[in-house]
């Protein structure tokens, strides 16, 4: 039976395989000086991956006896996390290079955390679940502190390691009690558990189940660790934790209040909600006062974080496939916008304070314009993509009867335009500073730009991205 | 060959207006007047050509929406070729006029460029009003009523350095704003009775609008009357008809080729056009038709008055076509379209000559206005003068009484006043009284300008010249037409009611079948041969359109009634009542005559002393204008002396500028200056400056400092979070 259900987690099997067989390739040959050629290979292998499970065709499989679920959902899922993943390789390898940080690990780890990622949204079981997060957790607390000499890379690994354990272990408490009130791990057998009433251990099990998830989401009150790792560490690992992480741990959260709690939308639609909202106005009103882009990135990954917890918290699959398209459109605007953060220099060292963007537009006008549609995009304002993604969410939100949680979505966008704003103005209008040069390579410049103009042409059909999410929804739904 | 007159003036505008940094200013302004010379040349074709038969041309599909679906497309029947011929043939000669009066303009340095923007703006405005009378459906007449508008508005502020002028376009954009609104809920009305915006569907569905109630602004209304009111509320703002009129004396900012073309000529006439083209509705809408005629009589009256004291040349000129728009609006309102198509299209000829030739004055006189500074300039500028006194002669209506020869106006304007009797007592005193002070204060203005001796600036007498060949040639044109545009198309505008209908290709009278038998069939047959043997195959058809016209609603699917207009026969308690008005007595008529069952007929069988009362009105007005100007010229002072109240009064246009300003602008003003600092200011601002800068930088501190860099701090926080959580879940959910 095993052996039927191999061919199902192919794609898991071959990126583990690879990681190790290029672990022990390059620990026995070149070491760092293969760091070029691995990071190449690995995203080519992620592109490839992608493109495998995106023209996967058939209906929802199950392997192990339900631990592990390939369906629309997941497959959606995992090509956004492979290509994003992807993204961030190709386009932090010069930089890498530059700063003497070319670990030959740094490819490997990224593959391992993206195996985690893969099987988060797939778990169909509280163990499969835990396996898949604590497998992308430890490739990411040791990529934080990638830059061993600098005490803030490891400040930032060593906290995010600390409370990512004890997230854990709510996570974990949450799943026992869980399977002490439902007698099972799996999903299914949860969902016909809750059916028959939910006893309060339950409701327990699910509010700690979903507090360890949502401090990967990095959702308020959750959220601490986000700016301080953020900051930490180095940028090319804080663009990949903006992107493929949160993106899988966000399809988990959805995969397991459907698959596990589907019956009680009312309770964790509350919890969702209250998180959603704080996180929104956290990461809009915090941003505010931020002098390091990073940082303010990370409150602006809060806040996004917080609009996509609407879509899952109003319980549809358009809220879902609202999730989706959100999820989609932001990793692929902090694709953009890390790509011009990567470049940003100044006397040959790397920075990231806001003010060293004054007048940036007289000496870069392209790059500019291309940071201006970002930051708007990232803003929400219409016809960006950003619009199309917070457009959907809160329609969603609405259709399903939860006015007031739109409203609150709204009126924190309102806050949060401030300060992407506030970088446009610095960049067109700024004081006459000595700035900061953006120094690109031809990827990085391609992303940029590319995403730039992504996220303007999108307004026609989203790329066509609206069925395909719908699909993937009413298959979790479903 | 409608599709090339529509859209050669386009064309023309956007080679002009965009095309002339690559050719040239000079050749910009002759493709633009060429084009639509071409347009003025094909208009007379088909005036002079076509049978009558409505056609429609389709060009494109438009508007696709719902039960809205529209095509543009062009109507084109004998109301769009009266309306093309004027429209192109003025805007042509015009054209070419401009070639002189804008050569040099004070207002301009010699660097900039201002004559392609000029011709662009004709010609545009020319498309928007020929995109106007060829429509077939009424939203794309509101897209070429919006394009005069704005064509209109861009002309007016053409000298846009000039506050004044900036003032006087913003004010004709603004009223006509008003009219449009009412124009625009006319049109949603009859999309939402009749289901089409396409004429021949709302003209088919006009019997049954009649017997339709319509709720509006808390009443019933009857449909089809309150529909006519709405359409011509739009009507008033374009002709500028009382209440509406205001902004028309003010736009005589603009360059006065402009005056003549838009103001005087083509697009204050839109509304009488309107009225016409909707005339099936308007038959059917009694209420509507006689405000019409009230509201038209008013402004001939009011507006003479104003023009017997006004000293600018050119606002006596703007008075006086506000005067004779009314005159326009009576004939339509009493039923008789073909007469104010027919003083419509004269007017455009002496009117159009008279602005030109005021033009031309001002431009001999170096943009000197004010007519008390004339004097004397007969002999300086004799061709100028010569054409004016052909202008004048027209539009005070001289002629031979009782006869079919006269000067174009007096053959309208008399049709114009004997319909006005047919229909009502007050509208026919107050035109003939207007008539008496259209002759005033026209040969007034002759006096003042032409006879007597020079007075004002003696340089600029002694550089008065005559204006150049370019300048002439319109005038002469527009003075021809000025002379024998009545006399040649009295006929079939007025005339003769046989022909009437066989030209706006309307159904034969219903009375011609029933005289079959009687002596009228000889008496037609007599007075004109050849429409004899023309109407005699139309009349066996008659029998049964008569039958249909009778009961249109009843039978089958509701047609539009043929022809460009439509009059219906009056009905019998009417028909006792016009008997009454024109003193026929069935029970005593003579041989030979029979009772006139519609309004033309009824204007022909008027008293002798209705038609003759304009001309002596015509004539007191000259002899009194006479003895004022030219024999005693103390006189006007001393009688403004006398009666200082009535003058002032009258100077200052009945108040009406000061009342407005009083009524509507005062507050608007003062309701914006209150929103504006009160609404926007304290409460918006305050309320986002408050939140802004006070509440949310304190929330943004507070997020700050609990971002205190201990993992302690983080992990407090977050066992804090999920015991509020479980709380909330244990008290509150579930």
């Amino acid at each position: 039976m095993q052996g039927v259900d191999l061919p199902i987690l192919l794609p898991e099997i071959v990126l583990s395989v690879y990681a190790m067989a290029a672990l022990l390739f390059a620990v026995y040959s070149g070491k760092d000086a293969l760091t070029g050629v691995l990071t190449w290979a690995t995203a080519g292998l992620f592109v490839l991956l992608a493109g495998f499970v995106a023209l996967r065709n058939g209906e929802g499989a199950i392997a192990f006896g339900g631990m592990f679920i390939d369906d629309a959902f997941a497959r959606f899922a995992k090509v956004v996390v492979l290509l994003s993943a992807a993204g961030v390789l190709v386009m932090a390898k010069d930089y890498m290079a530059r700063r003497d940080l070319a670990r030959f690990e740094y490819p490997i780890l990224v593959a391992l955390a993206v195996v985690g990622m893969m099987m988060m949204v797939s778990a169909g079981d509280l163990m499969a679940l835990y396996m898949g997060l604590e497998l992308q957790s430890l490739a990411l607390y040791v990529v934080a502190s990638l830059r061993r000499d600098s005490a803030k890379s490891t400040e930032a690994g060593l906290k995010y390691f600390v409370l990512g354990a004890l997230s854990s272990g709510l996570l974990l408490y949450g799943s026992s009690l869980t399977y002490g009130f439902a007698g099972t791990t799996l999903f299914s057998g949860i969902f016909s558990t809750v059916e028959h009433g939910v006893p309060l251990g339950l409701l327990f099990g699910l509010v700690f189940v979903l507090s360890g998830l949502a401090f990967k989401v990095s959702a308020a009150p959750f959220h601490m660790w986000t700016p301080d790792v953020y900051e930490g560490a180095p940028t090319p690992v804080t663009a990949f934790f903006a992107t493929a992480p949160k993106v899988a741990a966000m399809a988990l959260i959805a995969r397991v209040v459907h698959d596990a709690f589907g019956g009680i939308p009312g309770d964790w639609g509350q919890v969702l909600a209250a998180l959603a909202v704080i996180s929104m106005f956290l990461g809009a009103v915090a941003a505010i006062g931020q002098k390091d882009i990073k940082r303010l990135m990370a409150y602006s990954s809060i806040a996004h974080m917080g609009y996509a917890l609407i879509g899952i918290a109003s319980g549809t699959a358009e809220g879902i496939q609202a999730m989706l398209i959100y999820m989609a459109i932001y990793a692929t605007m902090n694709l953009g916008t890390f790509a011009f953060i990567l470049s940003l220099e100044k006397d040959g060292r790397p920075v990231t304070d806001i003010a060293s963007l004054n007048l940036f537009a007289r000496r870069e006008p392209l790059k500019a314009l291309a940071v201006l549609v970002l930051m708007f995009s990232l803003a929400g304002v219409p016809p960006m993509l950003g619009f199309f993604g917070k457009f959907y969410v809160l329609k969603a939100a609405v259709d399903a009867g939860m006015t007031w949680l739109a409203i609150a979505g709204a009126v924190a966008s309102v806050i949060g335009a401030f300060y992407y704003l506030r970088i446009v103005y610095f960049i067109y209008f700024g004081a006459e500073t000595e700035g900061a040069e953006s120094r690109m390579s031809p990827v990085q410049w391609l992303m940029l730009v590319a995403v730039a103009a992504v996220m303007v042409l999108g307004v026609v059909n989203l790329f066509g991205i609206e069925p395909i999410a719908l699909n993937a929804a009413e298959a979790l739904l479903g | 060959m409608a599709t090339i007159i529509l859209l050669a003036p386009l064309i023309g505008a956007i080679i002009c207006g965009f095309g002339w940094r690559l050719i040239g200013e000079k050749a910009g302004q002759i493709i633009a007047t060429a084009l639509v010379f071409l347009g003025a040349a094909l208009s007379w074709n088909i005036f002079l050509t076509f049978d009558g038969t409505t056609q429609h041309i389709v060009l494109l599909r438009w508007i696709e929406s719902g039960a809205l679906s529209t095509d543009w497309g062009i109507r084109l029947d004998r109301l769009t070729a009266i309306m093309l011929v004027v429209v192109n043939s003025v805007s042509a000669l015009v054209h070419l006029y401009s070639f002189g009066y804008m050569a040099h303009d004070d207002n301009w340095t010699h660097e900039e460029h201002y004559r392609a923007r000029f011709f662009a703006y004709l010609s545009f405005f020319t498309f928007s009003m020929l995109a106007l009378i060829t429509s077939d459906n009424l939203v794309q007449m509101f897209f070429g009523w919006e394009g005069v508008g704005v064509a209109s508005y861009l002309l007016i502020g053409f000298y846009y350095r000039k506050p004044s002028a900036n003032a006087a376009a913003i004010k004709a954009f603004v009223v006509n704003r008003v009219g449009d609104f009412g124009f625009a809920l006319g049109i949603f009305g009859l999309f939402y009775l009749t289901d089409s915006i396409r004429l021949d569907d709302v003209f088919a569905a006009a019997p049954k609008l009649a017997e339709t109630q319509l709720h509006f602004l808390w009443t019933e209304w009857n449909a089809a009357n309150l529909l006519g009111v709405l359409l011509f509320i739009g009507a008033m703002g374009k002709s500028a008809q009382l209440i509406l009129h205001t902004w028309l004396p003010d736009a005589m900012e603009g360059p006065t080729p402009v005056s003549a073309l838009i103001h005087a000529a083509t697009m204050v006439t839109a509304g009488v056009f309107l009225v016409c083209r909707m005339s099936p509705l308007y038959e059917y809408a009694p209420q509507a038709t006689a405000f019409i005629t009230v509201l038209g009589a008013t402004t001939a009256f009011f507006a003479a008055t104003v023009g017997l004291v006004q000293n600018d040349i050119k606002r006596v000129i703007a008075y006086s076509t506000c005067s004779q728009l009314g005159y326009m609006f009576v004939a339509a309102g009493v039923g008789a379209y073909p007469v104010a198509m027919f003083h419509l299209f004269t007017h455009a000829f002496f009117k159009a000559m008279l602005f030109l030739g005021a033009g031309s004055v001002i431009h001999a006189m170096h943009h000197e206005q004010d007519m008390r500074n004339y004097g004397g300039l007969r002999k300086k500028i004799p061709l100028t003068f010569w054409a004016m006194l052909i202008g004048t002669l027209a539009i005070t209506g001289v002629g031979i009484p009782l006869t079919h020869y006269g000067f174009a106006g007096f053959l309208s304007k008399d049709a114009v006043i004997e319909s006005a009797y047919v229909g009502s007592d007050y509208a026919f005193w107050l035109l003939v009284v207007a008539a008496g002070m259209t002759s005033f204060y026209s040969w007034r203005l002759m006096f003042l300008t032409f006879w007597g001796k020079p007075r004002g600036d003696h340089h600029a007498h002694d550089h008065a010249h005559e204006s150049p060949t370019v300048m002439l040639i319109p005038l002469g044109v527009l003075a021809t037409g000025a002379v024998f545009a009545g006399m040649l198309w009295y006929g079939v505008f007025f005339g003769d009611e046989v022909k009437l209908r066989s030209w706006f290709a309307m159904e034969p009278a219903a009375h011609h079948e029933v005289a079959a038998e009687g002596e009228h069939a000889t008496e037609a047959a007599a007075t004109e041969a050849a429409p004899a043997t023309e109407a005699a195959p139309a009349e066996a058809a008659a029998t049964d359109h008569a039958a249909t016209e009778a009961a249109p609603a009843e039978h089958g699917p509701a047609v539009a009634p043929k022809g460009a207009v439509l009059i219906l026969p009056y009905g019998a308690e009417e028909q006792a009542v016009v008997d009454a008005r024109v003193g026929y007595d069935p029970a005593h008529a003579e041989e030979g005559h029979h009772a006139p069952t519609n309004i033309i007929l009824a204007a022909h069988a008027v008293p002798k002393w209705v038609k003759v009362a304009p001309f002596i009105a015509m004539l007191l007005g000259l002899l009194l204008a006479f003895r004022f100007y030219i024999q005693r010229p103390d006189l006007p002072v001393r009688l403004a002396a006398a009666q200082r109240p009535l003058y002032l009064f009258l100077l200052n246009k009945w108040y009406f500028d000061e009342l407005y300003d009083w009524v509507f602008v005062r507050p608007a003003k003062w309701l914006g200056r209150f929103l504006w600092q009160k609404g926007d200011g304290a409460v918006i601002d305050g309320t986002i400056n408050g939140l802004a800068l006070g509440i949310i930088p304190f929330f943004t501190r507070l997020a700050g400092r609990l971002q205190s860099g201990y993992v302690f701090t983080y992990a407090f926080a977050m066992v804090l979070g999920i015991a509020a959580l479980l709380t909330w879940m244990t008290l509150g959910g579930h």
